[in-house]
């Protein structure tokens, strides 16, 4: 039903048909500069907003360093409190988990409340193929998904579409998926918004089994926490009788009381509410309400192997809140899809070539898709140094030297050589200033050529300061 | 007090004006400012595009070139905070106990020069006269990573002459970015290109900045517009007096 990622182009590649698109860059442009002023304001209305940061980012650091012992205890507690426990290595296992699961029950249909974890995995692909529908309630989610499309944002994944562009999808596609948009539907928000509820409430009544991830799992306590805006999550989450959460294993916390740092961080960071609307809390399976029924599948998928990096492991600590996209230039000109993951922007430049290796042609280019301005890392509320990270991840690409960087490497040594030799360095200094009446605006071939096409070389001067200095000053 | 002009590499080859203007305005704040001809590179372009190792050497080089001087004073940001920054993380992952010795030793006496000037000689009004209407755009590496904040717009205000105008979206990086301005020309150029729309939309005849590298860039884009606007580095105009005017 929806798009993949698979066989995505080098990032530059991909960003160059959407920084031509202009109204995705319009549309990109308001979207982003809205929510990064609000946020900014929702954030400012905290005076301790630096200390939950730290307290978050040590909380994260803490239960990462031992994971193992806190992934034992939520089993144990979340077994203890009638759910079952699961332990996916990848992908394709958890997929297959899942896809059990569901069949045991008989059902060939599934609602699902929106969750990276399980796009990370390609479920929803895995469970058409097996022959089960899977129904995304997101109602961002199901715009992508009855748009045939791929998500762009990790909290709006429809945040390139346009009031319009959902209507023309709600009318030609519902109807495919059950109940149909009603008739003569405009573009109004709230037309567009009672299209959607009746068209979801249909599948929630009928849904047996619902399917998610989760935001948080406390070991203490084996809950699971889910935080959204629309209340559809929560329908997902208490309506079927089975209930199957999909979750990668760093978003445990330690205890109850830690969710106290993160319940204030995460709505102020991602939607720039002080509270979000719905924070649904469940823990195992209770008699007289809710599912019968509670799997719990741990994915690592990636997770370890980026646990093993000193550097690269503070990825982990990211909570999805989004406000790096936000924030970011480069996002807001090359849009999500440009990123060739479910997880676009500063965070997935330096999560996906992570969890998925540098050896493809999109995730040994992401590293690259960042100017270094640093301000994802100042919104961050786990406080994850993505450009530290992002230059961490270039010396691996570097050290792999695929196609470009044995070229560059040689360069750099060249350079590196007369860098370590000022004579070398003057005397080169003085013949680009002496040649420098021959020096063209606009140079041929990559990388000048680069450069050239959109902006003027400097003009050299007639003297390097190190001459000047031995003139004046010696 | 001995001090240190650490050039950089960009100043020295192809904005040496920026380096004069330094000089000036430091000895006429009564400084005496020495140039080590030892240094060359600080290792960020190099460093920032994932060649740790190569930068090694040139981290030996800078401890070795500003031995014995109490302040190392830097007209650029991304220069400083590489030093800052970035120093202690090559120390940590190399193997040469030689490296750690140079974080150590260098970077606490390296400064920005706005941060010299206002943090360590204590001047806001440095005696500048510059009759013309300037924009500031507070380069990402002095804005975040060494946390400027208004030292440059203080000095700027304190200008006589000088009419200071609100750059709009001013901490929106400008595309340079080292590297990326070539890896992602596209990108970069777009950004350069909404930066320079701001710039120009101030009416502002000149855009400030204290950092050469992204200057080059916002520069070029103007250059490349037939803009009516320059980009001028900040010690260029600190420098800049009635008697000696920025020409
Ligand atoms: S990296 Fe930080 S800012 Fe970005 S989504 Fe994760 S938690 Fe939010």
């Amino acid at each position: 039903m929806s798009g993949t990622f698979v066989g995505m182009p080098a990032f530059p590649k991909a960003a160059h048909e959407a920084v031509g698109n202009t109204t995705l860059r319009a549309n990109l442009r308001h979207a982003t500069h809205t929510i990064r002023d609000k946020r900014a304001k929702a954030v400012a209305e905290l005076d301790d907003w630096a200390l939950l940061r730290e307290a978050g980012k040590q909380i994260k650091d803490h239960t990462l360093r031992h994971l193992d012992t806190y992934l034992v205890q939520l089993e144990e507690t979340v077994t203890a409190a009638g759910g079952t426990v699961h332990w996916a290595t990848d992908a394709d296992e958890a997929n297959r988990i899942v896809t059990h699961l569901v069949k045991e029950t008989g059902e060939c249909e599934v609602v699902k409340v929106k969750s990276m974890a399980t796009q990370e995995i390609g479920l929803n692909e895995a469970l058409e193929e097996a022959g089960i529908a899977a129904y995304e309630t997101d109602l961002a989610e199901l715009i992508v998904q009855l748009g045939h499309d791929r998500p762009s944002h990790i909290l709006v994944p429809a945040i390139h579409r346009n009031r319009g562009e959902i209507r023309d999808i709600f009318t030609k596609e519902m109807g495919e998926w059950g109940r149909p948009a009603p008739e003569g539907l405009t573009d109004t928000p709230a037309e567009l918004a009672e299209a959607a509820r009746l068209h979801l409430r249909e599948k929630f009544l009928r849904a047996k089994v619902g399917i998610s991830g989760a935001n948080f799992m406390v070991a203490e306590t084996g809950t699971l926490v889910v935080v959204e805006s629309e209340g559809n999550g929560r329908m997902c989450l208490t309506l079927p009788e089975t209930l199957i959460s999909v979750v990668g294993i760093e978003k445990i916390v330690p205890t109850w009381r830690d969710l106290e740092i993160f319940l204030q961080t995460l709505p102020r960071s991602s939607t720039a509410e002080r509270m979000n609307p719905y924070t649904s809390m469940w823990t195992g399976t209770t008699d007289t309400d809710g599912p019968r029924a509670f799997h719990l599948v741990l994915i690592d998928n990636g997770r370890t192997d980026t646990l093993a990096d000193e550097v690269g492991r503070q990825a982990l600590r990211c909570i999805r809140c989004s406000a790096c996209l936000n924030v970011c230039p480069v996002y807001e000109r090359a849009g999500g899809h440009a990123y060739g993951s479910v997880y676009p922007g500063p965070i997935g430049a330096i999560l996906s070539p992570q969890l998925r290796g540098t050896t493809s042609e999109i995730d040994a280019s992401l590293p690259y898709a960042s100017s270094l301005c640093g301000a994802c890392y100042e919104v961050c509320p786990v406080a994850i140094d993505i450009p530290e990270v992002l230059v961490h991840l270039r010396e691996k690409v570097a050290d792999q030297g695929g196609p470009g960087h044995r070229l560059e490497r040689a360069a750099i040594k060249a350079a590196g050589w007369i860098l370590d030799h000022p004579g070398a360095l003057a005397a080169g200094e003085r013949v680009a200033s002496r040649t420098r009446k021959l020096h063209p605006k606009k140079l041929p071939g990559p990388g000048a050529g680069q450069w050239t096409n959109s902006r003027d070389l400097p003009q050299m001067p007639a003297e390097p300061f190190r001459d000047w200095w031995k003139k004046n000053r010696t | 007090m001995r001090v240190a002009l650490f050039a950089t590499c960009v100043n020295d080859a192809v904005y040496p004006s920026t380096a004069i203007a330094t000089v000036r305005l430091l000895e006429r704040l009564g400084v005496q400012v020495d140039f080590p001809a030892a240094q060359t590179c600080c290792g960020q372009p190099q460093f920032n595009t994932g060649y740790r190792r190569d930068t090694e050497p040139l981290v030996r080089r800078m401890g070795r070139a500003f031995e014995g001087y109490d302040y190392v004073v830097t007209p650029s940001g991304s220069c400083a905070a590489m030093v800052r920054d970035n120093y202690p993380r090559i120390a940590a992952k190399g193997t040469d106990p030689r490296l750690t010795q140079v974080a150590d030793s260098l970077v606490p006496r390296m400064y920005e020069l706005t941060e010299f000037l206002v943090d360590v000689l204590k001047v806001t009004d440095v005696g500048a006269y510059f009759p013309h209407t300037v924009t500031y755009h507070p380069s990402c590496h002095g804005l975040r990573m060494l946390g400027l904040g208004d030292r440059p717009t203080q000095l700027l205000k304190a200008v006589r002459g000088l009419e200071l105008i609100e750059l709009p979206g001013a901490e929106e990086c400008c595309g340079f970015g080292g590297t990326f301005a070539v890896k992602n020309a596209d990108v970069s150029a777009a950004m350069g290109e909404d930066k320079v729309r701001n710039a120009r939309s101030t009416g502002a005849d000149v855009l400030c900045g204290a950092d050469n590298s992204c200057l080059m860039h916002i520069d070029g884009v103007m250059r490349r517009q037939d803009a009516p606007q320059r980009a001028l580095h900040l010690a260029e105009i600190l420098a800049s007096t009635e008697e000696e005017p920025w020409s």
